[in-house]
């Protein structure tokens, strides 16, 4: 049964950038820009071990049971390099967290102060749930969900 | 601010190089939609046409023919859906945005739904086109495709859950970009809360309709319920 559920479920997913808009605060690209480890107090908190009720979510795995981390790649958003890192329990992401990102002006503080924190719950919300997609106003996360999804492929979710 | 486009593919070759190709041609037809239509490429057709260098009639067809849907937008929703927005600098000026997204998205979709026995979900910046044939030669559809729709006042939050094997889901607010969407009645951005959801056949009118409920006055939802046949609202 399980078996084959990951068959039919058997996914790729692919993410571009396009229509990129442009921007009036950014300094330039930051090519090999600045590698600092979140500090762990840094807001988000993510909820810990994802309190799904029932329903799992439909991508089965191989699900190793132990938890695992996955780094995703470097994606250039419009503030800079952004490289994300999720560790996943039991073929469920339940944490993920920002291992690189943008800190070359004070819209960055922003940036990292608020919006990262914010999708990292959403992340953890949305695998929890079991939902394949989300539609919302209008994201303006960028690069983050590139390097997400990396490290989701790598994990094999 | 660039916009993540996503697709994911289900189906027991999603990892083929048949199926790969096909992804990839669907996000050549999503590049080609950003070269012809994009507002911040200054050597795109559309800035072009902004500028006052090309000739509208001049254009690629694949303007013309949104330059076409614009307009049936625009009378669809009694004005409430404008292709003629105020630039940086206030001036009014042709941009099809709101409606290229969807466009683009239905487009590329049209592509995936080639794939034999596969089922697809691309999401463009928050908007959902989903479709697909995984099952159906086994004798039912597939699972149906899972589309959370954000909570507007908690972002982290997934306030409702759509399930659907075809069709678009396309959601307007302000949550994530501030006002942002025009009002050309009052020639305003509005700035109210809460988002409006629209889930139909259709990526690009859904979206349309999404916009315009979001901005129009309180009588476009009877206008809506009109016309737009076959697409239901979600407003949060």
């Amino acid at each position: 049964m399980r078996r084959i559920v990951t068959v039919i479920l058997s996914t790729i997913t692919t993410l571009v950038l396009l229509f990129s808009y442009h921007t009036s605060t950014d300094s330039a690209t930051v090519a090999g820009g600045p590698v600092r480890q979140l500090p762990a107090a840094s807001g988000s908190n993510p909820p810990s071990g994802s309190s799904k009720s029932g329903s799992s979510t439909s991508k089965s795995g191989s699900a190793a049971a132990s938890s695992a981390t996955f780094t995703g790649g470097v994606a250039d958003t419009r503030w800079g390099p952004v490289q994300v890192q999720i560790t996943v329990q039991s073929g469920k992401i339940t944490a993920s967290r920002a291992v690189q990102y943008p800190q070359n002006n004070g819209r960055d503080a922003e940036i990292n102060g608020f919006a990262l924190p914010v999708l990292d719950q959403e992340v953890v919300q949305q695998q929890s749930a079991g939902i394949d997609s989300v539609s919302g106003a209008t994201v303006t996360s960028d690069g983050y969900l590139q390097s997400l999804q990396s490290a989701i492929d790598q994990a094999h979710l | 601010m660039g916009m993540p486009i996503s697709i994911h593919i289900r189906g027991e070759d999603a990892e083929s190089p048949a199926v790969a190709r096909v992804v990839e041609e669907a996000f050549d037809l999503l590049r080609e939609a950003d070269r012809l239509f994009s507002t911040y490429q200054q050597d795109s057709e559309v800035s072009r046409i902004r500028r006052g260098e090309l000739d509208p009639a001049q254009a690629d067809l694949l303007v013309q023919q949104v330059a076409v849907a614009c307009q049936r937008a625009g009378e669809l929703t009694q004005g409430a859906f404008t292709d003629v927005l105020p630039d940086d600098d206030g001036v009014l000026r042709f941009d099809p945005t709101g409606l290229v997204k969807g466009w683009a998205a239905d487009r590329a979709a049209g592509r995936l739904a080639d794939l034999p026995a596969a089922s697809f979900c691309l999401n463009a910046g928050g908007d959902v086109v989903v479709g697909g044939t995984i099952g159906e030669a086994n004798g039912g559809p597939g699972p149906p495709w899972r589309v959370g729709i954000e909570d507007p006042r908690d972002r982290s939050r997934i306030a409702e859950v759509v399930e659907l094997h075809h069709g678009g889901v396309a959601t307007s607010g302000t949550a994530a970009r501030g006002a942002h969407l025009y009002d050309p009645a009052t020639g305003t951005f509005v700035d109210r809360t809460g988002s409006v959801t629209v889930v139909g056949p259709s990526l690009m009118w859904a979206d349309v309709w999404a916009t315009a409920l979001f901005v129009g006055p309180p009588s476009l939802p009877r206008r809506f319920s009109e016309v737009a046949d076959g697409y239901r609202v979600i407003s949060l």
